[in-house]
C-alpha cells in the first residue's frame, strides 16, 4: 500500500440558513493514498462539492480532522499553511463562473505563479505559462494566451481551469464535474489529460461526479466512494462498486443508470424503489437514510441505528458497506428473500 | 393510407446575428411515423433545438427559414404545411397536435399560479371549459408520471422538486392528447434514479397513449434506451439516420463513430475510449465541402470539396459520407 497523504477524520458540516441547522456531512472517514485516483459519486446535493471544498482548504470542517502530509492543517501556519495550499489544488464545476471575464487568460495563469513564486519576472511568466497551456493542448499557444474567457469555448475554459490547477506543481487535485459541462465528442480528451497529469505529477486525483461510467472510466485502478445524504454508504476499489456492487443504494444507482447499447439497456434489470423521495438533510429518517426508499428495508433494524461502514463477511467483494443487515448477517434472511 | 404523421422536407433556417448569418438548420429532411420514437443527437450547437422549434412556430425573431416545409397529417387524415399556418392554426397545432417540452423546466412554468391553474388555463386557451373534464384528465396524467396528483395540483411551482416539475410539465405536455411530442433534453440535470422515472413514464406513456416522440438530447445512452430510429446531427444537418440497432451496431458516418467511442459504457470492464479531435464548427463561415472533414481521420481532398449527400446504404439507413467502407472497416471491434 502506498503511502497516505491526506486523511480525513470524522468530517462534520453544517450550513446555518436562518434558524435551522443543515447538516451536510457526516462521519466522513478516509485516507486519501499518494498518487491514487479515487472519484467521490452520489446525486446531487449529497454533499459532494462540500467534501471536494474542505480538502482544498475552502471551506472548513464544523468539526473533525483535516490531516496533510501527517499534520492537522487547522493547525497550519505561515509557510505550512501555504505549503498545504499550494499542494492541494482544486478544478471548479463550472468553467464559466470560476474564470475571471476581465482577465486575460495569461493574467489568469501568471497570477498564481506570481503569488506562489513558482516563477520571477514576465518573461519567466509568459514561459511557464506557454508550457502549461501546451501540456493541457491549448495549441497554438499565441491564439490563447491573450484571449479573456469569453472567446474561448466551453472545452477549452475548462483546460484553462484545469491549467491554473497545474501552475502549482500540486500533490492532490479535485477536479468538480469538470467534464459535465463539456461536450461529449471532447470529454474524453479532457479526461485523459487530467489522466496524463496525474501521470507526470504523481499527484493524487479526486475525481467528483455524479456518471458512475465516468467515474469508472476515469479511476479503474482507483476507488469509488459512493455518497449518500452526507454520508459515505460505500467504499472500494473501482472495478468491485462497478461490477459487483454490494449496498443497495449503489446497486439502484447502477441499475438506473441506462448504458449507449441498445440491447444491454434494454435487457437491464432496473431495481424498484419503494420510494422516489429524497429526504431532507433537515428531516433525516432514523436509522439508515436510505432505509424509506430501500427495497431491502428491514423493518427494527434499518430504521435503529445508524449503520457504519464494515466489512461484508462472506463476500466476495472487499468494499466497506454502510448498511446493517449485510455487515452484522442481521434480517439477512429476509434481505435474501427479496433479492431473489 | 401512409402512417406519417409529420414530414420534414429539406429545411433550412438561419439565425442573423451580429457576426453574420449562423446557419443553423441545414435541408434537413425525415419522416416521423405513427407511435415511433426518434432521438435527435449530436454535440452541444448541432441544430437539434433549432430545427424543432420551426415545428411549433417558437423560433426567436432573428430567425429565419429559407427553405423547405414541414407537412402535419392531423387525425382526419387530412396533411398540410406547417410554415404556411396562421396565427390561429399554429397555437392550436402546438398543443392539441404537436406540443413540445422544454429543457430547464423551471421557465416553462407562470410561478405565481398553481398547477391545476396551469392546466386549466393550458385548456381554456384551447376551448376546452368543462373544469371536472380537464382536473379528472389531469389528475389521470399526473398518476401517469408517478406524482400524487392531489398534492401536486395544490403546489405552486417552486414547492416541487426538479424532477417533479419535469414530470409535470410531461403530463402538462400531452393534456390535449398530442399526436407529437417534442421533448428537449427531458432528463438533463435530473438525477439519475429521477431520471429512470422520467424513462419508464415515457415509455410506458408512449406505449398507452401511442403519439410519436421526437426527443432530443446528446446522451447516447438516453437514445439507447427510448428511441426505434435515431438522426445524428452536425453543424445543422443530419448526416445519418436509420433504426437504433443500425446506428449502434452498424454505424456508417464517421461523428456517428466517433460519439460511440467516446462514451464509457459501464458493462464494459476496462475499456478504450477516444475523443474526436479538434472543435465543434462555427456555423458563421462553416467548412467547406463535407463539414466535419476537418476533425475526420477518414478525410479525403474530395472531402475537402464536394458536400456528401444523405444516401440510402442499406433498408432504411442513410449516412452522408463518400468513405462509409473506412467506417465499416473501423467500426470492427468497438462492440466486442
Ligand atoms: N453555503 C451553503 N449554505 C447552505 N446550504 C448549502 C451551502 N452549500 C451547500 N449547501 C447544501 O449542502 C448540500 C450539499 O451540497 P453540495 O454542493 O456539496 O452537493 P453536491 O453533491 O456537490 O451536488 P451537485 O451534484 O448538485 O453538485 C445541498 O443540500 C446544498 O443545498
Ligand atoms: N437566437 C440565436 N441567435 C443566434 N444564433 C443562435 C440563436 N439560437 C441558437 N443559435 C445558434 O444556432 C446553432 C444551433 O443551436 P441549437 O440551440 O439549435 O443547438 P442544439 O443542438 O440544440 O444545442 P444544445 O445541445 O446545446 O441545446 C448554434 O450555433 C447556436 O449558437
Ligand atoms: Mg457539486
Ligand atoms: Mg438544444
Amino acid at each position: 500500500m502506498s503511502k497516505s497523504i491526506m486523511k480525513l477524520n470524522n468530517i462534520y458540516r453544517s450550513f446555518k440558513k436562518g434558524r435551522t441547522v443543515i447538516p451536510v456531512l457526516k462521519d466522513i472517514n478516509m485516507d486519501l493514498k499518494e498518487q491514487e485516483y479515487i472519484c467521490f459519486v452520489g446525486e446531487s446535493g449529497c454533499g459532494k462539492t462540500t467534501l471536494g471544498k474542505i480538502i482544498t482548504g475552502l471551506l472548513k470542517p464544523s468539526s473533525g480532522e483535516l490531516i496533510y502530509q501527517g499534520k492537522d492543517v487547522a493547525k497550519l501556519k505561515g509557510s505550512s499553511y501555504t505549503d498545504y495550499r499550494r499542494g492541494v489544488q482544486i478544478i471548479h464545476q463550472d468553467p464559466y463562473a470560476s474564470l475571471n471575464p476581465t482577465h486575460t487568460i495569461f493574467d489568469i495563469l501568471s497570477f498564481p505563479l506570481y503569488r506562489h513564486k513558482v516563477v520571477k519576472g514576465r518573461k519567466a511568466a509568459r514561459e511557464k505559462v506557454s508550457e502549461l497551456l501546451t501540456s493541457v493542448g491549448l495549441t497554438p499557444v499565441a491564439a490563447v494566451i491573450d484571449k479573456y474567457p469569453h472567446q474561448l469555448s466551453g472545452g477549452q475554459r475548462q483546460r484553462v481551469g484545469i491549467a491554473r490547477a497545474l501552475t502549482t506543481n500540486p500533490k492532490v487535485i479535485v477536479a468538480d464535474e469538470s467534464v459535465s459541462m463539456v461536450d461529449v465528442s471532447i470529454r474524453i480528451s479532457i479526461l485523459h489529460m487530467m489522466m496524463k497529469m496525474r501521470e507526470e505529477l504523481g499527484s493524487t486525483m479526486i475525481f467528483i461526479t455524479h456518471d458512475l461510467a465516468l467515474a469508472k472510466y476515469f479511476a479503474w485502478k482507483g476507488r469509488i466512494a459512493v455518497m449518500y445524504l452526507g454520508r459515505i454508504v460505500e467504499i472500494g476499489t473501482t472495478p468491485e462498486i462497478t461490477q459487483n456492487p454490494q449496498h443497495p443504494y449503489t446497486k439502484s444507482l447502477l441499475s438506473a443508470l441506462p448504458e449507449p447499447d441498445p440491447d444491454v439497456t434494454r435487457r437491464k434489470e432496473k431495481i424498484q424503489l419503494r420510494s422516489e423521495d429524497i429526504p431532507r438533510l433537515t428531516e433525516l429518517p432514523p436509522g439508515c437514510p436510505f432505509h424509506p426508499r430501500c427495497p431491502w428495508f428491514v423493518e427494527e433494524l434499518c430504521d435503529g441505528e445508524i449503520p457504519v461502514l464494515a466489512d461484508v463477511p462472506d463476500s466476495d467483494s472487499n468494499a466497506k458497506v454502510a448498511c446493517t443487515p449485510l455487515t452484522t448477517g442481521k434480517g439477512l434472511n429476509l434481505y435474501a428473500s427479496t433479492t431473489s | 393510407m401512409s402512417d406519417v404523421v409529420l414530414s420534414v422536407q429539406d429545411v433550412s433556417i438561419v439565425y442573423h446575428a451580429d457576426r453574420g448569418d449562423v446557419k443553423a438548420s441545414n435541408h434537413i429532411s425525415f419522416d416521423l411515423h405513427k407511435g415511433e420514437a426518434i432521438a435527435l443527437i449530436g454535440e452541444s450547437g448541432s441544430g437539434k433545438t433549432t430545427v424543432s422549434l420551426s415545428f411549433v412556430d417558437m423560433l426567436p425573431k432573428v430567425a429565419e427559414i429559407t427553405s423547405g416545409k414541414v407537412l402535419f397529417t392531423n387525425r382526419d387524415g387530412k396533411t398540410s404545411n406547417i410554415f404556411e399556418y396562421s396565427h390561429e392554426q399554429m397555437r392550436d397545432l402546438r398543443w392539441k397536435e404537436c406540443a413540445m417540452v422544454f429543457q430547464g423546466s423551471q421557465s416553462s412554468f407562470n410561478p405565481v399560479l398553481r398547477i391545476r391553474e396551469q392546466f386549466l388555463d393550458t385548456a381554456r386557451a384551447h376551448g376546452w371549459n368543462n373544469k371536472e373534464e380537464v382536473i379528472a384528465k389531469a389528475i389521470e396524467l399526473l398518476k401517469f408520471v408517478r406524482l400524487d396528483p392531489e398534492r401536486t395540483l395544490e403546489s405552486y411551482p417552486h414547492e416541487l422538486s426538479g424532477g417533479m416539475k419535469q414530470r409535470t410539465l410531461i403530463a402538462l405536455g400531452v393534456l390535449l392528447s398530442p399526436p407529437v411530442v417534442i421533448f428537449d433534453e427531458p432528463t438533463t440535470a435530473l438525477d439519475i434514479i429521477t431520471q429512470r422515472a422520467i424513462i419508464d413514464v415515457l415509455k410506458e406513456m408512449q406505449k398507452e397513449l401511442g403519439f410519436s416522440i421526437i426527443f432530443i438530447s446528446h446522451d447516447l445512452a438516453l437514445a439507447a434506451e427510448l428511441s426505434t430510429r435515431v438522426a445524428t446531427m452536425y453543424a445543422g444537418a443530419i448526416v445519418e439516420l436509420g433504426p437504433v440497432e443500425d446506428i449502434f451496431y452498424r454505424a456508417l458516418h464517421p461523428y456517428t463513430l466517433g460519439l460511440l467511442r467516446s462514451v464509457p459504457r459501464l458493462s464494459q470492464a476496462n475499456e478504450e475510449l477516444s475523443s474526436i479531435k479538434g472543435n465543434p464548427p462555427d456555423l458563421i463561415n462553416p467548412p467547406s465541402g463535407c463539414k466535419f472533414h476537418p476533425r475526420c481521420e477518414f478525410a479525403s481532398e474530395k472531402c475537402a470539396t464536394k458536400e456528401p449527400p444523405l444516401v440510402e446504404y442499406e433498408d432504411n439507413h442513410q449516412a452522408a459520407c463518400w468513405h462509409t467502407e473506412k467506417v465499416i472497416e473501423a467500426r470492427k471491434g468497438l462492440w466486442d
